[in-house]
């Protein structure tokens, strides 16, 4: 069997008025592998996300998304993809039940209700099922959010730095609901500018600078490229992520 | 995909008419000016001012206050529709496979709803203010219907500046001449009162022969050719405004 690659990105380029962005992106991923996209602010991240998600299209290239072409089969895209993006995409009128509820009931899914009480339950939002999610921490928000992008369990899941903001506590629980996503066998994509954040969840890796990939491998094949790392013995002091999470009472992994 | 367009938007709309419930404070905003337009030219200008027909002066007003209601009235809709587009959660939609016109309807039915609203209360406050018509159910189907296509015109209006504008104030400026109108209409003093230039814009402007229209309706009086001229108004506003947004939508995000 023959498997074809969940996500391909061929020779994409986009611009901005005369600022070219993205200047030449290959990839692909594998169904069912976290690929992490790892690049600096400005890189380009998003925009290859929102060209992947069909809310912008490219100057050139191709792209497509379990075999659907951007271009031509939004529509297919659409229905095989969910997109966490960069900013929380939640309604903050809206309890976060509603919130879940209004999402199953766009995706045309039985039982809206019970999915989202499954969801709430899952993300340990229960307790705020019922409060606007405009009181939500920034945690929460974002687990909210993530939920949203559950429902219908799509295949493929687009992460548009699902970490940025967030305190160390909940940056953990968000690498762990990744890590569940991955055990599930859903291919996710996910950007980042943190090289831990690739680190810790992803399959392969990927660094876009400048338009272009210019590195792509698993982690192993990304270390053997850096100079080798240099034995030195220091004290190393409790890091104030260390300090902030014994006290509130989580590991470190 | 369009078979889901009507499921959609129905959900769509119960989502932003929940906005409206939980924060009424936005009908409220609409209906306050009206009313106090009402009072004041009831009860301080509108004994200086000879209409020249039977009713009381309140009967006279009442058709170009609802009118400003529903201008008022709008200018919420391409403010809603303007966060929608600045949140994240337009984004989410649009990455949805959902009918994408749907989000666009659902803010049109959803000013429908509460223009509806507003006008329920302006109208109560002008009863209470001796307002009196023997206007039959007809008669009320049809002024209804009159101020629905009122409202879908300025609505899809309401739904361009919405999705050009760049900044929120931009999003609901483009209301404040429409409020302005009315008040160069027969709607508060009759037009052969006015001077010369004055009076022949007044004259053939939309909001004069949709006022006369209202006004004839409730007096039990024949409507006339003002009908037909306030009818293609309406349709003709409809129509540009309809067909603009749509191409500016597509445009945008397709
Ligand atoms: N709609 C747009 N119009 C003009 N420039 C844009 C637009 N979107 C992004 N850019 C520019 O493209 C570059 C890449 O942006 P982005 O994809 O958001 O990067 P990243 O997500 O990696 O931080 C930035 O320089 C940004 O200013
Ligand atoms: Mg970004």
């Amino acid at each position: 069997m023959i498997t074809q690659p969940a996500i391909e990105v061929r020779d994409v380029e986009k611009s901005f008025k005369d600022v070219p962005v993205l200047r030449g992106v290959n990839f692909e991923v594998k169904a069912g592998s976290v690929f992490a996209l790892l690049g600096s602010n400005g890189a380009g991240k998003t925009t290859l996300v929102r060209i992947l998600s069909t809310l912008i299209t490219a100057d050139s290239g191709k792209a497509s998304v379990l075999g659907f072409d951007v271009l031509t089969q939004p529509l297919d895209v659409r229905g095989s993809i969910s997109l966490t993006g960069q900013f929380a995409a939640v309604d903050e009128v809206l309890t976060g039940r509603e919130n879940l509820v209004l999402v199953a009931k766009l995706r045309h899914l039985p039982n809206p209700r019970a999915l989202a009480d499954e969801l709430l339950d899952r993300f340990d939002l229960t307790d705020a099922a019922s409060r606007p999610a405009s009181t939500y921490s920034g945690g929460m928000r974002r687990r909210l959010d993530i939920a949203m992008s559950l429902i219908g369990n799509p295949p493929v899941i687009f992460l548009d730095e699902p970490t940025t903001g967030l305190d160390p506590e909940a940056r953990l629980e968000v690498w762990q609901t990744i890590r569940r996503l991955a055990e599930a066998g859903t291919t996710v994509l996910l950007t980042t500018q943190y090289l831990d954040e690739a680190e810790q969840l992803a399959d392969r890796i990927a660094i876009l600078h400048e338009g272009r990939i210019i590195q792509n491998g698993t982690l192993a094949e990304l270390k053997r490229l850096l100079p080798p790392a240099k034995v030195e013995y220091v004290e190393k002091q409790p890091s104030l992520e260390d300090v902030f999470l014994s006290l509130v009472g989580k590991e470190t992994r | 995909m369009t078979s889901h367009i009507i499921g959609d938007t129905g959900t769509l709309t119960g989502r932003s008419l929940r906005h409206i419930v939980r924060s009424p404070d936005t009908i409220l905003t609409t209906v306050v000016t009206p009313i106090a337009l009402m009072l004041l030219f009831v009860f301080v200008l509108g004994g200086a001012i000879s209409t020249g027909s039977h009713g009381s002066y309140v009967d006279y007003l009442l058709p170009g206050i609802l009118l400003i209601t529903i201008a008022s009235g709008v200018a919420y809709t391409s403010y809603r529709l303007f966060l929608d587009l600045k949140g994240g959660i337009f984004e989410r939609f649009q990455s949805m496979p959902i009918a994408r016109s749907s989000v666009l309807w659902a803010h049109v039915l959803t000013s429908l709803v509460a223009n509806l609203v507003s006008i329920a209360l302006v109208t109560g406050v002008a009863l209470l203010l001796g307002f009196r018509t023997a206007a039959s159910v007809a008669a009320w189907l049809s002024i209804i219907g009159v101020l629905v296509l009122f409202t879908l015109a300025l609505t899809w209006v309401a739904v361009i500046a919405g999705l050009s504008a760049k900044t929120v104030d931009g999003a609901s400026a483009f209301s404040y001449p429409l409020i302005f109108l009315p008040f160069i209409s027969s709607a508060f003093v009759p037009t052969s009162s006015m001077p010369g230039p004055v009076a022949w814009f007044a004259e053939n402007q939309p909001v004069t022969s949709i006022v006369n229209t209202i006004r004839a309706v409730f007096a039990g009086q024949p409507v006339a050719g003002t009908l037909w001229i306030a009818l293609a108004w309406l349709v003709g506003i409809l129509l540009v405004a309809y067909v603009l947004s749509i191409r500016i939508y597509r445009r945008k995000f397709s």
